[in-house]
């Protein structure tokens, strides 16, 4: 076994008023693929922070010392001359500049100001050769998918020598393929040396890649597991994770019994959509579902195959342009062609995007929970404030949001507390029919859980409940039939009885080779 | 009622020791609430430093009752175009052109009363409906078609002040009607037997008193009966107190001259107006969604051109009025009227706590915002300072208030 490329020892980082690291060490070795997992809140994204700069030196306590010598770190400049690189959740690349002048944005090839194009087109190919990407070095970032924009993210840290890649939820907003094509990428690198550590809350992932997973737990290293150990299963890593055994991931539900002659309470019929921009491109093709009352339907998708799109132009006509199709409540034909309608007509949306298209970050918790039915909390035009304070009180309580007052701006909750809020705001609306996008989304294992048991008590209360979901395993631990979508397209209907991971992802990717 | 007496029979043993306790909890709850509205605190608080300053700096010349009353007048048109730019830029716009709107406005008012003699009633409804209708036309270019608001009213700016020119031929136009004059000018009327005091200006401080100390009460009562959380009854004296001194003393120092100014009750009605509708209201609400993250409120079902349309109707309607009070004040429509007041208006609004990236910012913040600008002119007028080194010092100010916000907010965030 090669020696330890880095180790941090008692890390201590304390913030006006909160401990977010109060004891944690770590120790990568030399050539690994070192995974850090930990429920959101638990400090990961602290952690490496700390380790490459961006909390200075001085500003915590303990020890780093990285190939042997002690770390002193004033920014991210003195960790990234080491060979330490890190990359953010959030991309940051420049849309509007090509792929070469942002992998050496800030690091540019140049003689006395003026930049050298031939060295950085050059250069610029071969790293993006490495990265295994054929696109020219002058396509504007902007043209690219998010999948390569990430590729460009690492051949950027490549160009600057890095001997340990740091990963922040690389795959967050990738699809299946993409993700498969980084995770290829982590391996190829680490076969040439580069040491890599990978923030991840997808299990599986980590299985694949990595060769140990150290947990962290409240701002405390738990425990730091052999990957390829047989005794590390999931199980094992999540019940480190949340403290405890993880016995049931999802709570117990008992299948759903339509009744017969019953409408359902969505019926969406031969729904076509076009791309907004590219109108000759057909996003959601001629597609027809039905949702009972009392129900959960699984869409399970890979990314692209049309599932937000469907839900959101449905949901008011949020998304590209409208083609064809009707919507049926309860078997009676309904207008959804603006928001204001659908939401009249009973039908909520929860985006699967909550920072951008769910919540009003500046604002407090109270009034983002009443923003999509303040008539609920009003009279002639006026808004009840303490009304709406009681209303929000009781979400708070019942849905366990964890936050000191309901007046909290809902930017400084975590991502578990942030969708509890969105959800609460349209469990306020009362709506007879919910559509979620990728409710459980980037946040963590305990607070997965509570949100499956909400949606169950939904279903339970006669709601219709829509299920879009990328992470096969809650698709089929929640739901009582699932479609499966591929390029626009319905490919498959299933009951819970006759679905399986395989059968699923055979129907998710089938179609999609056949129309190219 | 078990629970009252189990209250009650500790208390004696605590409050022995809990009255420096009890202080110290005071302060602290202060100090909370204050960071928590640092902005508008911190701003009220330059205020009262800056009145104090030039009350000292002038030798009181400043609180004189004539001069407070001046100082109202003076300022008034710029905190009616405060007003309404708050609502702008927290819906996530600007608006250059109330500037030029305002003379515009002022011209057409000559032209009916002047020119063609209309009756000033009429005359005034007809200019409020033409700001309404140009704060529309900019408002649908904006909301409806989609042209970023700094481009739309960039152009109005332009527009309105040519056509001032246009309509006014390059002249000053007046003097206007003695009875547009009497309210953009004038105070409330005498009443009642003699005294040292205007009579009516007194009662209505007295009403306001009234009513202010009714409001807090009702909301207290309400917020215990839902069981919500109080300020402890200590803090809320101490506000009460506070807020009825303040009264008073506007009331006194305005009472002892010539009594209230009708354009400080129009004012009054305003703010207190916008502020309820920004407050409480669902429109207001939602003008803070769609400046707080457009998508998102559009998402929740809110009608974001219908609201953004609104927002500039209104803009153009204060703009309009504020045109009316400059003009009658100055009894003379002049083409080079309101220059450079959207830029005051904005940089009220900024000193008063709004955001460049919208959905922050209250009404009374604006007002504070507009006092601020205010006072400094005044006391720089009075001590003597030119016009070239109070747009420095304006200046100066402006960059500090937004300057102290930021450092404020990284040092609460990190």
């Amino acid at each position: 076994m090669a020696g330890p490329v880095l180790e941090m020892r008692s890390i201590v980082k304390t913030f006006p008023g909160v401990k977010a690291l109060s004891d944690v060490t770590l120790t990568v070795r030399q050539g690994e693929v070192h995974a850090i997992c930990g429920e959101n809140g638990a400090g990961k994204s602290t952690l490496m922070k700390v380790l490459s700069g961006v909390h200075p030196h001085g500003t915590y306590e303990g020890e780093i010392l990285f190939e042997g010598e002690p770390c002193a770190f004033k920014d991210i400049r003195a960790s990234e001359q080491l060979g330490i690189v890190i990359i953010h959740q959030e991309l940051a690349l420049v849309p509007y500049l090509s792929l070469a002048e942002n992998i050496f944005l800030g690091n540019e090839h140049a003689t006395r100001g003026l930049i050298n194009w031939n060295d950085t087109l050059r250069h610029a190919t071969e790293l993006l050769r490495r990265v295994g990407l054929d696109d020219h070095p002058e396509t504007r970032v902007a043209d690219i998918g998010v999948g390569k924009q990430q590729l460009v993210e690492i051949a950027k840290a490549l160009s600057k020598k890095v001997k340990l890649l740091i990963l922040d939820e690389p795959t967050a907003a990738l699809n299946d393929e993409d993700s498969g094509k980084l995770l290829d990428l982590i391996l190829q690198l680490k076969e040439q040396g580069i040491t890599s550590i990978i923030i991840s809350h997808k299990l599986n992932e980590i299985r694949r890649v990595a060769d140990s997973v150290t947990i962290l737990r409240d701002g405390r290293s738990i425990e730091t597991l052999d990957v390829k150990a047989p005794e590390t299963t999931e199980d094992r890593i999540i019940s480190g994770m949340v403290g405890r055994d993880l016995e049931h991931r999802f709570p117990e539900r008992s299948p759903h019994q339509p009744e017969a002659g019953q409408a359902p309470a969505l019926e969406i019929r031969n729904w076509t959509v076009h791309h907004p921009i590219d109108q000759q491109r057909k996003v959601v093709d001629d597609v027809s579902l039905t949702v009972r009352r009392g129900e959960i339907v699984g869409i399970a998708g890979l990314m692209g195959a049309g599932r937000t799109e469907l839900a959101m132009s449905v949901f008011g006509r949020s998304y590209g342009r409208y083609a064809g199709g009707t919507v049926l409540k309860d078997g009676r034909e309904i207008r959804t062609k603006t928001v204001p309608e659908a939401v009249r007509q009973g039908i909520a949306y929860v985006t699967e995007d909550r920072k951008h298209y769910g919540l009003n970050l500046i604002d407090t918790i109270n009034r983002n929970i009443s923003l999509s039915a303040l008539d609920k909390v009003a009279k002639r035009g006026v808004v009840d404030e303490h009304g709406e304070r009681q209303v929000a009180e009781g979400f708070r309580k019942s849905m366990n949001i964890k936050a000191p007052t309901v007046f909290e701006p809902v930017g400084k909750l975590s991502g578990g507390n942030q969708q509890k809020v969105v959800l609460s705001k349209w469990i306020f609306a009362g709506p007879d029919v919910l559509i979620l996008d990728e409710p459980t989304r980037g946040i963590d294992v305990g607070a997965k859980y509570e949100i499956y048991t909400v949606i169950d008590q939904l279903a339970a209360q006669g709601k219709a409940v829509v299920f879009i979901s990328s992470e096969l395993p809650e698709l089929l631990g929640m739901c009582d039939r699932i479609y499966t979508m591929a390029a626009g397209r319905l490919t498959g209907e299933f009951p819970r009885a006759e679905a399986t991971q395989e059968t699923l992802m055979r129907q998710m990717t089938k179609d999609k080779e056949v129309t190219r | 009622m078990s629970t009252d007496v189990t209250a009650k029979t500790p208390a004696p043993a605590p409050a022995g020791k809990g009255g420096p306790a009890g202080g110290d909890g005071l302060l602290q709850l202060m100090m909370d609430g204050m960071r928590r509205n640092m902005r508008q605190y911190g701003m009220l608080f330059a205020l009262g430093l800056i009145v104090v300053l030039f009350a000292v700096w002038t030798g009181g010349d400043l609180l004189l009752p004539r001069n407070v009353s001046n100082l109202v007048l003076q300022n008034s048109y710029i905190l009616i175009l405060a007003i309404g730019m708050m609502l702008v830029i927290i819906a996530g716009h600007i608006d250059l052109s109330v500037g030029s709107l305002t003379a515009f406005i002022g011209s057409m008012a000559a032209v009916f009363m002047v020119k063609h003699d209309l009756p000033w009633p009429l005359a005034l409804v007809l200019c409020l409906a033409m700001g309404a209708v140009a704060g529309a036309v900019q408002g649908f270019f904006i909301a409806y078609g989609g042209i970023p608001s700094f481009i739309v009213t960039l152009a109005g700016m332009l527009i309105f002040r040519g056509l001032t020119e246009i309509f006014l031929e390059g002249q000053t136009l007046g003097p206007f009607p003695e009875g547009l004059q009497k309210v953009a000018n004038g105070f409330l009327p005498e009443v009642g037997p003699e005294t040292n005091y205007h009579n009516l200006t007194l009662l209505l401080g007295l009403a306001l008193i009234a009513f202010v100390v009714f409001q807090e009460l009702r909301d207290r009562k309400r917020q215990q009966e839902f069981a919500l959380d109080v300020l402890p009854a200590k803090l809320f004296a101490l506000k009460l107190v506070a807020l009825v001194a303040a009264v008073l003393v506007v009331t006194l120092l305005l009472a002892s001259y010539k009594g209230a100014p009708i354009v400080l009750l129009v004012l009054g009605v305003l703010l207190v107006g916008f502020g309820y509708l920004m407050r409480n209201a669902i429109i207001g609400r939602h003008i803070y969604a769609i400046g707080g993250n457009l998508p998102a409120a559009k998402l929740s079902g809110v009608k974001d051109k219908k609201v953004t349309f609104l927002v500039f109707l209104n803009m153009g309607m204060l703009a309009a009025l504020a045109g009316l009070v400059f003009a009658a004040r100055f009894n003379a429509a002049s083409p080079k009227a309101g220059l450079n007041f959207e830029l005051e208006a904005i940089a009220a609004s900024f000193i008063g706590g709004a955001s460049m990236s919208g959905g922050v910012g209250t009404v009374l913040g604006a007002i504070i915002g507009g006092l601020v600008l205010g006072v400094l002119n005044n006391g720089m007028n009075l001590v003597g300072i030119g016009t070239d080194w109070q747009q420095v010092i304006k200046g100066l100010v402006l960059l500090a208030a937004v300057g102290f916000d930021v450092w404020n907010k990284r040092k609460v965030g990190s």
